[in-house]
C-alpha cells in the first residue's frame, strides 16, 4: 500500500462522516434494543399470568385412574363375576414404520386373526398417532412369555396388563348377572363421562347394568407432568379411585345351575322366589350363552349366530317373555269373584264342556270336552275347569277383572333389580280402544278369565303373584341383590325392597279358599297335577296352566302330533311350598312344552325338592358334581 | 518510525473484548447444559467449538491487518467459486444445499462469505476517496449482490441476509448519502411485493405469515412461536431457575439448543437474566464501536464498524424471532446457541477486530 494513494482522501471529512454514521447506527441499535426490552416486559410481566397458565397446561395432564369394578357373589359367597388380569398387545403407530410388515412379523409369535386386524385398522384411524392402539386382547400365558423374549425386536409394541371382567361360571346365571361390554356411543351420551375416563366397560344387561353405579366405583385421577410426546415424567398429585362395591345376591348359584340343567334342553324359564323376603332364589332362562364372549367385543359371526338362533338364547324369557298365563291366572280370577261378591265359595256352576254367551252360538270350550259337572271355586281350581271361570269372568266384567289382576302385579313391572323387565298386559276396554282402536267384545272377557287372549304375563310376574298369594296378600318387590358390600369401609348394607304392599281382601278366609284350591290341584285325587303332589314329602300348592299358541278353530281339536312343535302349547306351572309358612314360590314355563301338568309341574316339583329337601339324593348329586 | 507500545506484550489481545466474549460463552455453556437436558456430550462438543473459535480469534489477532489486505480479492473470488460448487455438488440437508464435503470435514462456504464480503467491500473502498461516487457504489453493490444471490439460492435466507447487511454496513459507514439510503429503502419497500411473489419460497412466506398469525396453525407453522412465547412469558421477572424451565425440559420448545435457546434462557432466568445478557452484548458492541472509532485507517475503521454492526444484526434477528417480532429465520444467538460454523466465523471476526486494535501505530508526524 503506497502512501501516495491516501493523497486523494480527505481524512478529517471521512472521520467525521464515519463517526456520524456510527452515532446514527448507535441510536438505531438503542431503539431496537428498547423495542426488544419492551417486548420482553410485555411477555414476562404484563402477560406473565397468561403464559404461566399456558405453560402449566402444556406441562400437566390429568390422567384418569379407573376404579376396580365390584365383584358379584351368590348368597353363599360363590364368585360369579370377577376381574382378572388380561394382557393385551398395544401398538404405538407413530413408532412403526410399516404396519403390514409388523403384523406379519408379530403373527409368528402371537396368533393374530383376521378379525383382530380389521378391528385394529378401524381403531387406528380413530386414534392419535402417538397413542396406543390394541391389536390383540386376552393373550395367553404362552403368548405373553413368547413376546417377552422377543419383544426387543418390536419397538413401539408393548404388552399392557389390564383388568377385564370374567365370569367364571360362564353361561350359568347369565340372565341374572348379565355382562359388561365396551361403552357404545349411545351409552356415551348418558353416562357421566368424567367418571368413565380411562375405563372401557359398562354393564350391558342384568345386575351388571342395574347396579352399574355401585359396581363401577369412582374414577380417581393423577396430575402428571408430561413431555411433548405425552410420556409421564413424574406424578404431581394423585386422587385414588374408589373401587366399586361388591354385590351379594339372593341367588343360590348351585340351585340356579341345578334348574338350568333340568331345563337345558328346552326353551323355558323358571323363577323361584322366597315369599317372605321377595328374594330371587333362581331366575333361569334357557337356553343361555357365555357372557365372556361379550366382554371385549364379540365377533360379528358369533354374535349373529346367537342373535339369529331360533331358540333366542340372548332373550331373557324370565323377565321379558310375555306368555298367556293360561289357567295359572284362575286363582286370582276366583279371588276377584269372592272379593267383588260375584260368587261365594259355595256357588256352583254346571260345566257341560262348553260355555256360550246369551244370544250367541259360539261355544267357548272347556279343555275337558265331556265337562266337569257341578263346580264350586275349590273344585274349579282343582280341576282347572274353564267353564266355571268363563261364567265368573263374564259376571265380573273386564273392568273389575283388570283392576283386580293389576293389584297382583299383572300388567305392570314388578320392579325387580334387573334391567329391561317387561310389563306384560292385562287388557281393559280403555286399553283396547287406545291401542287397537276397537271396541271390547264380551267374549274377550271370557278368555281373559282363563288367562288367554290379550292377557300376557312374564314368568317373573307369575312367580311374584304366586308369592304374594302364598303371603296372603303381602307383596314383596322381588330382589336379586341381597346385600351391597363396601370393601373399603368393610360395611355390608342389606338391600331393602323399595316397595311393599298389602293386598287386603274383605275376608281373610278368601285366601284359604284360593290356597286350598291350589293345594287340591296337587294333593286331591282329581287335581290336575295330582301325579306330582301325591308322593310329596311336604304339602304344597300349585296351579297348572296350558297356554295356547295357536287358536283352535271351533270344530277342530288340539292334536299335538299334527302340529309343528313351535305351535305346541306352552306348559306352565306355578307353585309354592310348604303350604304353611311357604319358603319358596316357583313359576315354570316351558315353551311349546305341551301340557302344564305333564311338562312344567314335574320340573317345579324337582326344583322345590332341591330347595326344601337338602338331604335329597338329587341335591347331593348336584353338590358332589360341582 | 513507529512504536507499538503493545508489542511488548507477548499476545495481541483486547482484554475488555476478550472478557465480554468469555463471559458470554460461559453463560452460553450454562444455558446449553440446561437446554440440552444436561447432556455433557453436547457441552463438550460446544466447548471444543468455542476452543477452536477462540484459537482462531487469537491467531487472527496476532496478524497485522496490512499483511493480509492483498489476499482479500483472492479470498472473495475463491469463496464465490466454492459457492457455485455448493450449488452444483453440495450436500443437501433439511431441504437446502449448504455444505461442501471435503473428505475430512463438511464445510459451509456461505459462512466464510460473512467475512469475505465486508473485507472485499472495505478493501475496495479503503484507498478511494469517500464518500464513494456512483460508479464505485454500483460496483460495491455488485460485490455484495453476487454472493447474496448465490447463498439465497441454496436457499439460506438467514445467511444471505447477514452477508448483505455486512456489506451494506460498509457502504453506510463509508458515507453514502442519506438520499441514496432512503432511495434504496423506498425502492425496497416498493419491490417487496415482487420479492414476495417471485423470490420467496413458500416455506419462507409461511414463516412470515406465521409471525403475524401464529395461532392460525398452532401445531404446524405457528408452533415454534407459540411455544417460544409461552416459555419466555412464563419465565416472568425472576425466571423459573436454572434447569427448571418446564417448557424446554419437557421438550415443548423445538430447537431449544440452537435457534431458540434464548427462550430457554428467558424462561429460566427471567427478565432480569435477559437484561444481564443484553448488557453483556451492549458492552461488546460498545467496545467494538470504541475500537472502530479509534482505528487508524479507513480500512480498519470500515471493517470493524461493519463487523460489529453485523454482530448486532445476529442478536437482533435471533431475539426478534424468538420473541415473535420477526419471522423465523434460522440465525443463532451469537455464542449462546449450540452450533458449528457460526461460532468460528464470529470469533474470526472478533480476531480481526482485535488485530485492528492491538496493532495500532502511533504516527510519528
Amino acid at each position: 500500500m503506497s502512501s501516495t494513494r491516501f493523497i486523494l482522501k480527505d481524512i478529517t471529512r471521512e472521520n467525521k462522516i464515519f463517526n456520524n454514521r456510527l452515532i446514527v447506527a448507535g441510536i438505531i441499535i438503542f431503539i431496537i434494543l428498547s423495542i426488544i426490552v419492551v417486548r420482553l416486559v410485555f411477555l414476562q410481566i404484563i402477560n406473565y399470568e397468561n403464559y404461566t397458565t399456558l405453560s402449566e397446561k402444556n406441562r400437566i395432564k390429568i390422567l384418569p385412574l379407573p376404579p376396580t369394578r365390584g365383584l358379584i357373589y351368590d348368597r353363599n359367597g360363590v364368585l360369579l363375576a370377577a376381574n382378572r388380569v388380561s394382557y393385551s398387545l398395544e401398538i404405538i403407530p407413530e413408532k412403526i414404520k410399516n404396519i403390514e410388515k409388523m403384523i406379519e412379523a408379530l403373527s409368528k409369535i402371537v396368533t393374530i386373526k383376521e378379525t383382530d386386524i380389521t378391528r385394529f385398522k378401524k381403531l387406528l384411524k380413530q386414534t392419535h398417532r402417538f397413542k396406543t392402539v390394541p391389536l390383540r386382547y386376552r393373550l395367553t400365558e404362552d403368548e405373553v412369555a413368547r413376546f417377552s423374549v422377543q419383544g426387543h425386536r418390536f419397538p413401539g409394541i408393548d404388552i399392557k396388563s389390564n383388568l377385564s371382567r370374567y365370569y367364571p361360571l360362564e353361561a350359568t346365571g347369565v340372565h341374572v348377572i348379565g355382562y359388561v361390554g365396551r361403552i357404545n356411543e349411545r351409552e356415551l351420551k348418558i353416562i357421566d363421562k368424567s367418571n368413565y375416563m380411562g375405563g372401557h366397560y359398562i354393564g350391558k344387561t342384568g345386575i351388571e347394568k342395574y347396579y352399574e353405579k355401585e359396581l363401577h366405583g369412582i374414577t380417581g385421577n393423577q396430575h402428571v407432568e408430561t413431555n411433548v410426546q405425552g410420556r409421564i415424567v413424574r406424578v404431581l398429585k394423585r386422587k385414588s379411585p374408589v373401587p366399586g362395591k361388591n354385590l351379594y345376591l339372593n341367588i343360590d348359584i348351585f340351585f340356579q345351575k341345578y334348574i338350568e340343567r333340568l331345563i337345558s334342553k328346552e326353551r323355558a324359564a323358571v323363577v323361584a322366589i322366597e315369599p317372605k323376603s321377595g328374594g330371587i332364589l333362581a331366575l333361569v332362562s334357557a337356553p343361555s350363552y357365555d357372557p365372556n364372549l361379550f366382554v371385549n367385543g364379540i365377533d360379528v359371526k358369533t354374535y349373529h349366530k346367537l342373535r339369529d338362533s331360533l331358540d333366542r338364547p340372548l332373550f331373557n324369557r324370565a323377565i321379558q317373555g310375555k306368555y298367556p298365563p293360561g289357567s295359572t291366572v284362575k286363582p286370582y280370577v276366583g279371588l276377584a269373584g269372592l272379593e267383588y261378591a260375584v260368587r261365594t265359595r259355595y256357588n256352583r256352576t254346571w260345566c257341560r264342556g262348553w260355555y256360550t254367551l246369551k244370544g250367541q252360538k259360539h261355544r267357548y270350550r272347556d279343555w275337558k270336552r265331556s265337562g266337569h259337572g257341578s263346580m264350586n271355586l275349590h273344585r274349579a281350581l282343582e280341576q282347572s275347569c274353564d267353564v266355571y271361570f268363563y261364567a265368573l269372568a263374564h259376571d265380573l266384567g273386564i273392568e273389575r277383572l283388570h283392576t283386580f289382576l293389576t293389584r297382583f302385579g299383572f300388567g305392570k313391572k314388578t320392579g325387580i333389580d334387573i334391567s329391561s323387565e317387561l310389563s306384560g298386559l292385562v287388557p281393559s276396554r280403555e286399553w283396547k280402544r287406545k291401542k287397537r282402536r276397537k271396541l271390547w267384545y264380551p267374549g274377550e272377557t271370557l278368555i281373559v278369565g282363563i288367562g288367554q287372549g290379550f292377557m300376557q304375563a312374564t314368568p317373573l310376574q307369575l312367580a311374584v303373584a304366586t308369592a304374594t298369594l302364598s303371603n296372603r296378600g303381602r307383596f314383596k318387590q322381588p330382589r336379586v341383590v341381597f346385600a351391597i358390600e363396601d370393601a373399603q369401609l368393610n360395611e355390608m348394607t342389606v338391600v331393602k325392597p323399595t316397595q311393599q304392599e298389602m293386598i287386603t281382601l274383605k275376608q281373610e278366609v278368601y285366601w284359604d279358599t284360593a290356597i286350598n284350591g291350589m293345594k287340591a290341584v296337587v294333593h286331591a285325587r282329581r287335581g290336575s297335577a295330582y301325579k306330582v303332589g301325591k308322593d310329596s314329602d311336604y304339602r304344597f300348592a300349585g296351579k297348572t296352566g296350558t297356554a295356547q299358541v295357536v287358536a283352535i278353530k271351533q270344530r277342530e281339536t288340539y292334536n299335538a302330533d299334527k302340529l309343528d312343535k313351535k305351535f305346541h302349547d306352552h306348559a306352565l306351572f306355578v307353585a309354592f311350598a310348604p303350604l304353611k309358612k311357604p319358603r319358596i314360590a316357583v313359576s315354570v314355563i316351558v315353551e311349546n312344552g305341551g301340557s302344564g301338568s305333564k311338562m312344567a309341574a314335574p320340573i317345579a316339583k324337582k326344583i322345590m325338592d332341591y330347595y326344601l329337601l337338602p338331604n335329597s339324593p338329587l341335591y347331593l348329586a348336584t353338590k358332589t358334581s360341582q | 518510525m513507529q512504536t507499538n507500545w503493545r508489542n511488548n506484550h507477548f499476545l495481541h489481545l483486547d482484554k475488555p473484548l476478550l472478557f465480554g466474549l468469555l463471559l458470554l460463552s460461559g453463560i452460553g455453556l450454562f444455558v446449553l447444559y440446561s437446554a440440552g437436558d444436561q447432556n455433557l456430550d453436547l457441552m463438550l462438543r460446544q466447548m471444543l467449538r468455542l476452543l477452536v473459535g477462540f484459537g482462531i480469534m487469537l491467531l487472527l489477532a496476532q496478524i497485522q491487518i496490512q499483511h493480509i489486505v492483498r489476499w482479500i480479492p483472492w479470498l472473495y473470488l475463491g469463496v464465490i467459486v466454492l459457492l457455485i460448487l455448493v450449488l452444483a455438488i453440495g450436500e443437501v440437508s433439511n431441504g437446502s444445499q449448504r455444505w461442501l464435503n471435503i473428505g475430512l470435514f463438511r464445510f459451509q462456504p456461505s459462512e466464510v462469505m460473512k467475512l469475505a464480503v465486508p473485507l472485499m467491500v472495505t478493501w475496495y473502498f479503503a484507498d478511494k476517496a469517500l464518500p464513494p461516487n456512483y460508479g464505485r457504489l454500483l460496483l460495491a453493490i455488485l460485490i455484495i449482490t453476487i454472493p447474496v444471490i448465490l447463498v439465497s439460492m441454496q436457499p439460506d435466507l438467514g445467511t444471505s441476509l447477514l452477508i448483505a447487511s455486512s456489506g451494506l454496513f460498509v457502504l453506510l459507514l463509508a458515507g453514502i448519502s442519506w438520499r441514496i439510503i432512503f432511495g434504496i429503502t423506498t425502492l425496497g419497500t416498493l419491490l417487496a411485493p415482487i420479492f414476495w411473489i417471485f423470490i420467496l419460497h413458500e416455506y419462507q412466506k409461511e414463516r412470515i405469515r406465521t409471525l403475524f398469525y401464529p395461532e392460525k396453525d398452532p401445531l404446524g407453522a405457528g408452533y415454534h412461536i407459540i411455544q417460544s412465547k409461552i416459555a419466555i412469558g412464563s419465565g416472568g421477572v425472576y425466571g423459573k431457575g436454572w434447569l427448571n424451565g418446564t417448557q424446554s425440559h419437557l421438550q415443548f420448545l423445538p430447537e431449544r439448543t440452537t435457534d431458540f435457546i434464548f427462550a430457554v434462557y428467558s424462561e429460566e432466568f427471567g427478565l432480569i437474566g435477559v437484561l444481564v445478557l443484553l448488557s453483556i452484548y451492549i458492552f461488546i458492541l460498545a467496545r467494538g464501536v470504541y475500537i472502530a472509532i479509534h482505528a487508524q485507517d479507513t480500512f480498519s475503521r470500515l471493517l470493524v464498524g461493519s463487523l460489529i454492526l453485523t454482530f448486532f444484526v445476529y442478536i437482533f434477528v435471533n431475539m426478534g424471532m424468538v420473541i415473535g417480532l420477526l419471522p423465523v429465520v434460522g440465525l443463532p444467538l451469537p455464542l449462546i446457541s449450540y452450533g458449528g460454523t457460526s461460532i468460528v466465523t464470529l470469533m474470526a471476526g472478533f480476531g480481526l477486530i482485535m488485530a485492528v486494535h492491538t496493532h495500532r501505530r502511533f504516527l510519528s508526524s
